[in-house]
């Protein structure tokens, strides 16, 4: 389901992959949770991630759920990102045949799901095969 | 903490499988009412209700008062209890926390599940609300799919081949065989493991415990009430509930279930036992990758050995841990809010040298983990069928 409010809320996040960092221990966080997981003090300072990464397991779904079946059969990893933090999402611009776990990825805003031929259209991140 | 002793005295449960002519309450009242006819009681101090999706895929809620109303129990302390296909073990757990700390003597637990009167994907969608839906479900992950991010980065880290987890696929179905009440009755054979369709790379259908209706019960009590009646008196021993991270990404160590072995670890300190004292072990079989993650976070094989415990032979009837000896999720079948209660159920059958075809031989200790989502409620439960 994709709400327009929630799209809204979520914009920071979803659009350029700001998370936050924990001021007492100093570890990133994304997405964003506002208690540090690793010491549990209060973090709600932005961080914005450089949207690169490798992925740590990925997966092509020919079964999808309601809602997706026009994109299928489509692809979705672990990206575990450099500063740290895993982000789960879908690989783009490659095919399931060229995903091996290791390969260098990097962050794109892109489509994510439409509402129907009038509803609102979600966009967030995918991951895309690193040049360089 | 004043705790008392707590014994299952009465189970019942339906055929697993796609009950067309039954709904949610016709599937609970059939498992409620051979549960209290099993130990003969007519009256309840409590109903608990496990159950995941009724409002999302039969347009039901608030079903502790419906169930308790249709099964002629009106008037009594009732309520659903929800955490994703935890559920079942969850409402158990309640259950036994009302009878142990004595404001409750008789309590009913019903697990149920309706799914099959929804389309695939509609199901699909359901079961991923178990998941983090904004972090997730919005990027069209299904359930299969983070059980299939799992299995691959397994598969990578220890070097197994799909083929290794064909065991777990063929004892389950071997065991189903003898259950009545499961819902297939069907040999697998590798040749078979290995041409199943694609669900989500490397997960395929035979990995994957079926979308099913169902509805299984017990009767709790205080064990003392029990003792010297003649019958053999099964105490649950331990009653454990541990959580970890919902989203997959967000755990430490994404093969390592946290949450299972802490729910463990409570469970053997409660029961004053180790796995190595455990005759039988129905776990949370719903995708390969998971058994063998639940052996590891159990402690019956260690981390990377799970699978090998498989391919050994260790988990058959015979083996040194027996598990889904009815067949487990995949053959008995998966109703997922059910499916807690009914792997007590079966473990009550097995220390009651109830199981037929599945004895396990001189079976006195049976644990049965229940997992929601990927690993982030895990119930575990002890029982012990005394002297």
């Amino acid at each position: 389901m994709s709400l327009p409010s929630k799209n809204w809320r979520l914009r920071n996040q979803r659009y350029r992959l700001v998370g936050e960092i924990c001021e007492k221990c100093g570890t990133p966080i994304f997405p964003p949770r506002d208690v540090c997981p690793e010491c549990e003090a209060p973090a709600q300072t932005s961080y914005v991630f450089s949207g690169r990464g490798e992925v740590y397991s990925y997966s092509t779904i020919y079964h999808p759920p309601a809602g997706f079946e026009k994109y299928a059969p489509y692809t979705v990893a672990l990206v575990r990102l450099e500063e740290g933090p895993m982000v789960t999402a879908q690989l783009t611009d490659v095919g399931p045949e060229g995903v091996y776990i290791g390969m260098p990825v990097e962050m794109v805003t892109r489509q994510m799901q439409t509402d129907g031929d009038e509803g609102v259209i979600a966009y967030g991140y995918k991951f895309r095969p690193r040049m360089g | 903490m004043l705790v008392r002793e707590v014994a299952v005295i009465g189970i019942g449960q339906t055929r697993v499988g796609e009950h067309w002519e039954k709904d949610l309450r016709h599937l609970a009242l059939e498992a409620l009412q051979a549960a209290m006819r099993d130990v003969g009681v007519e009256r309840v101090d409590a109903l608990y209700v496990g159950n995941m999706l009724s409002g999302e895929l039969t347009g039901q809620e608030h079903i502790g008062a419906l169930v308790a109303d249709f099964a002629g129990l009106r008037g009594v302390e009732a309520v659903k209890v929800e955490a994703a296909c935890g559920s079942g073990a969850a409402a158990l757990r309640l259950g036994y926390v009302a009878v142990a700390g004595g404001l409750a003597d008789v309590v009913l637990v019903v697990g149920v599940e309706k799914m099959t009167d929804a389309t695939g994907p509609e199901a699909t969608a359901a079961l991923a609300m178990a998941a983090d839906a904004d972090h997730e479900v919005a990027h069209g992950l299904t359930f299969v799919a983070l059980n299939a991010l799992l299995m691959r980065r397994y598969m990578y880290e220890y070097g197994y081949k799909k083929k290794d987890f064909a065991p777990f696929t063929i004892n389950a179905h071997a065991n189903g065989m003898n259950n009545p009440y499961a819902m297939f009755h069907m040999k697998v054979t590798p040749e078979a493991y290995a041409r199943a369709r694609m669900i989500a790379d490397p997960i395929n259908l035979l990995d994957s415990s079926p979308v099913a209706d169902g509805a299984a019960a017990v009767v709790l009590a205080p064990a003392d009430w029990v003792r010297g009646s003649g019958k053999p008196v099964i105490r649950i021993a331990a009653s454990a509930v541990a959580t970890d991270a919902v989203a997959l990404h967000d755990r430490r160590d994404p093969l390592v279930l946290e949450g299972a072995a802490l729910s463990a670890w409570r469970a053997y300190q409660q029961a004053g036992i180790g796995p190595e004292e455990v005759d039988l072990f129905e776990l949370h079989d719903a995708f390969s990758i998971m058994a063998a993650l639940s052996l590891e976070a159990a402690g019956f094989a260690r981390r990377g050995e799970g699978v090998r415990l498989a391919l050994d032979g260790e988990i058959t009837l015979q083996g040194r841990i027996p598990i889904a000896t009815m067949g487990g999720l995949k053959a008995r079948g998966h109703p997922v809010g059910a499916t807690g209660v009914y792997q007590v159920v079966e473990v009550v059958q097995q220390l009651r040298g109830e199981a037929g075809a599945n004895q396990v031989a001189n079976a006195r200790v049976g644990m049965a983990q229940n997992i929601g989502g990927s690993g982030a409620t895990v119930i575990t439960h002890i029982l012990v069928r005394e002297a």
